[in-house]
């Protein structure tokens, strides 16, 4: 198994068009093809807030290592209309590629690369000929992608295959495009040096970090989701309606976050593990039910998918502007967990410990990610159930009748055990009121400060399971000369930006902050050398948190705030200029 | 099975005196008794406002919510346990102002649940506002020249809401409320009980003696609940003449039926865990 690119170890492949010609789905079938070949594979999407026309490209980067983020560099690049040619062509490797719709009206030689080889493939005419719809140009083009790096067309037949299982006549039409596109170009001998040996089969899996945290909700018993549809968070919605008899899950889509929030509480409070998921615009409205969680003491898990605000913002990008939004944000003093997961892989199995957490401490607990890291495909190994433990806490199947039960019993860690409604002998009363320890509301000095001393004795508690979940993660050298900070999605290029670095005979390494809330110990002792601080945001909020925990200031940041993601060389010069 | 006393609770009451929430309290704890109802399979689920102390005095679970937030905390409690008799309850400011969002979309859903109103077509914990349901004319703090805004009809809406059980009581029939609020909780799908409950320190105008003087009983004259357009009617009533009763019933599958996880029971009875096998292969 090999993979040879025209600019490093990886072979980067870009597919675009205008939305709605199916650019994100041949780009996923692309990468799983690549998947099944051997190789690791990152997939980025690129689109704006529109359902036809914009220009949306997709982004695939295959490896035989593992391949942590896109890279600005294109071996390959797949042109289903002229616009595509125009915005991408720079990005285009010395003697890369473009595959173009021989329909296109243009003139190579009039775009100032003669490094790069053009291959006209007749996609319109092949689709026409095979009298199928206007969309199949893509799968024509896959085949031309597969003949040209050396990839072999049953694995692109296969995943088509099982990605219109059961329409026997589309199936049939696409693996026809793709044999066709392949045969158009297998034939002449182009000489194109960037391309892959595919190797056995490997145990991996290729998902985005919406259906990672889809699956980690599931997982942990999840059984009731409700979401108001917002980008980039809508996938999840969308997994949990196709798996919701399966998987024990009621799904509702609601009239609003502030409902979706509500209902998320209800059924906590009701016994059911439950969770919602939203972007910044969404989590503004779901404020008041965060608020309402903590009071009630009722366990909910919250995805919150960031994209670039304020207001509107960029709907279809990404970024990390709402972390103190998510750790300040909602009335009133009280305990929440914050988890950041940085890659697929953490999106499952944070999301999976997020429920035991609101579980065993009666919290919300927010699970903190940006468009990049759930709406990106990566290659990952398979999820383990066998790693998901389900600890509910505190919670009571039976009350004995003795005593009168009393929600909110005070304790010496905080906790007072669960019983849920229907439980017999024992009447559950949640109250957003401050109240006394049966439920009833109350206003006294000296019963308010019990319960908020009860509340707050939690907080030791909740430290000590943080700390175990391993809150902050150091990737890279043991003795660097740079030390890069992060969270969430920036680990994708810092950990790309590495291994450049080695190259550049510069030790560096990355620090993941991967729980934001509460804040963990010992930050300081992580960094070494020089230190950048890489936020996908304009004023530096994690630096901001750090100074706040810490008292440790950083001198180098390097932000970008502008929707997209860091590419690893960004990362890579910047810390070459501190170094 | 529980008697009158054992739906009580020891929390002082602070309603004022001649409230008519405490006939409601009464009625609700009758209807549960006649019903033969025990008190852990039942979830009282409360907003903000005078009404929001239902929770602190009626002796079964209770989510003691947000100002508005009834529907969407009820709707999922039904959800999560379809077992359990799920009873909301919310002023008129709440269900109505901050909370109209959601009405109509607990109504279409025809979530299994019932929807009290305490509508006393006034603000009371935030001592005498405008409500949404006060009259066009009606004068307070905050419509010192009288309401130039057209009250909502809280039967209108559920109506138009395609609520599948719309009726109104009022405070001062304690019979009539117990029988009306017994067929809205025995009748499954979204019900909608709006209770005219004079608020005897804010409203001067909608005062007890007031209804007295108007309503009639619509089982008196006939009114046939199948009927909608018949109700349509009748709901828009109001003047001389202030119908009560049952408007309009039909019989729809209520919300939770249509959930294929809930089909083998109460999702809070199942286990949890699941084997991901067959859902990573997907990925594979």
């Amino acid at each position: 198994m090999k993979c040879s690119g025209l600019f490093d170890d990886t072979v980067s492949i870009i597919i675009g068009g205008e939305a709605g010609q199916g650019i994100s789905r041949s780009g996923m079938l692309l990468g799983k093809a690549l998947m099944r070949a051997g190789f690791h594979c990152f997939g980025e999407i690129d689109y704006p807030s529109l359902i036809r026309g914009g220009h949306n490209f997709y982004r695939v980067r295959a490896s035989s290592r593992e391949v942590h983020s896109s890279t600005p560099h294109t071996d390959l690049l797949v042109a289903l209309n002229e616009e595509t040619v125009s915005i991408h062509l720079d990005s285009v490797n010395e003697e890369g590629g473009v595959i173009v719709d021989k329909k296109l009206r243009f003139d190579p030689g009039e775009m100032g690369r003669g490094d790069v080889v053009f291959y006209p493939v007749p996609m319109t005419e092949i689709v026409k000929e095979l009298e199928g719809p206007e969309i199949m140009r893509n799968t024509v083009a896959l085949g031309a992608v597969a003949a040209l790096i050396g990839l072999s067309l049953d694995s692109l037949k296969e995943v088509v295959a099982e990605t219109f299982e059961g329409r026997p006549r589309i199936i049939e039409m696409n693996v026809e495009a793709l044999q066709r596109g392949w045969e158009y170009v297998v034939e002449y001998d182009y000489g194109f040096r960037c391309n892959v040996e595919p190797g056995e089969r490997p145990e991996r899996i290729w998902l985005t970090g919406n259906e990672a945290v889809a699956l980690g909700a599931i997982a942990a018993g999840c059984r009731f989701y409700s979401a108001y549809p917002m980008t980039p968070a809508s996938p999840v919605l969308h997994y949990m309606f196709a798996h919701d008899e399966d998987s024990g899950l009621a799904v509702v889509q609601t009239e609003s976050e502030i409902s979706a929030m509500l209902m998320a509480v209800g059924a906590g409070y009701a016994g059911v593990r439950s969770m919602t998921s939203t972007s910044g615009g969404g989590f503004c409205l779901m404020t008041e039910g965060l608020s309402m969680a903590a009071m009630t003491e009722t366990p909910v898990v919250i995805m919150l998918g960031q994209r670039p605000g304020p207001s509107t913002g960029l709907a279809t990008y990404s970024a990390q502007g709402d972390l103190l939004f998510a750790v300040y944000g909602a009335h009133g003093e009280f305990q929440r967990v914050i988890l950041a997961p940085g890659d697929v892989e953490q999106c499952f199995y944070m999301t999976a410990e997020a429920f035991n957490l609101a579980e065993r401490f009666q919290i919300p607990v927010i699970v903190l990610t940006d468009k990049n890291v759930i709406e990106s495909h990566k290659t990952t190994e398979p999820f383990d159930s066998s790693k998901v433990k389900i600890d509910r806490g505190e919670l009571l199947t039976e009350w004995s009748g003795g005593d009168e039960y009393g929600r909110y019993r005070i304790t010496e860690d905080g906790v007072s055990p669960r019983a849920l409604p229907g439980t017999m002998n024992a009447l559950v009363l949640a109250n957003s009121n401050e109240h006394m320890e049966r439920g009833f509301s109350t206003s006294d000095s000296s019963l308010t400060n019990d319960m908020v001393d009860k509340r707050f004795r939690k907080t030791p508690h909740i430290k000590k399971a943080v700390e175990a979940l391993k809150p902050i993660r150091v990737y890279g050298a043991e003795d660097p000369d740079v030390t890069l900070v992060g969270w969430g999605s920036t680990k994708g290029p810092a950990l790309e930006a590495i291994g450049m670095l080695a190259d550049d005979g510069v030790k560096a390494r990355y620090v993941q902050v991967a729980v934001i809330e509460p804040f963990p110990e010992g930050l300081p002792q992580h960094l070494k050398g020089k230190t950048i601080l890489i936020e996908n945001n304009r004023a530096s909020p994690l630096g901001t948190l750090i100074k706040l925990n810490t008292g440790y200031g950083f001198e180098h940041v390097a932000l970008r705030y502008d929707g997209r993601a860091f590419t690893p060389h960004e990362i890579r010069d910047k810390a070459l200029e501190v170094a | 099975m529980p008697t009158m006393k054992e739906f009580g609770t020891p929390a002082a009451n602070t309603w004022c005196p001649g409230c008519g929430n405490f006939a409601i309290l009464m009625t609700v704890k009758q209807a549960l008794v006649d019903l033969g109802l025990r008190r852990e399979e039942v979830v009282a689920v409360t907003g903000i406002g005078c009404h929001g102390k239902f929770t602190d005095y009626i002796n079964v679970n209770g989510l003691h919510a947000i100002h508005g937030r009834v529907l969407p905390a009820a709707t999922a409690i039904k959800l999560a346990n379809h077992r359990l008799t799920v009873i909301g309850f919310a002023g008129d400011g709440d269900a109505f102002n901050i909370g109209l969002g959601h009405f109509a979309h607990a109504a279409r859903r025809n979530v299994d649940i019932t929807y009290v109103i305490h509508d006393n077509l006034i603000y009371g914990l935030t001592t005498g506002q405008t409500s949404p349901t006060s009259k066009k004319g009606f004068v307070t703090k905050t419509s010192p020249r009288g309401s130039f805004e057209t009250g909502v009809n809280p039967l209108t809406q559920a109506l138009t809401g395609d609520a599948s059980f719309v009726a109104r009581t009022f405070a001062g029939e304690p019979k009539h409320m117990t029988e009306v609020l017994k067929k809205a909780i025995r009748h499954q799908g979204f019900a909608l009980v709006d209770v005219l409950q004079p608020c005897v320190t804010w409203n001067r105008v909608n005062t007890y003696q007031f209804y007295k003087d108007r309503i009639y009983k619509l089982e008196d004259e006939g009114h046939d609940a199948g009927d909608f357009d018949a109700a349509y009617h009748k709901v828009l009533e109001w003047g001389d003449r202030i119908p009560i009763g049952v408007f309009y019933q039909e019989q729809r599958p209520p919300y939770h039926t249509s959930f294929p996880a809930l089909k083998e029971g109460p999702l809070v009875d199942r286990p949890l865990g699941v084997d991901l096998k067959k859902l990573l292969d997907e990925f594979r």
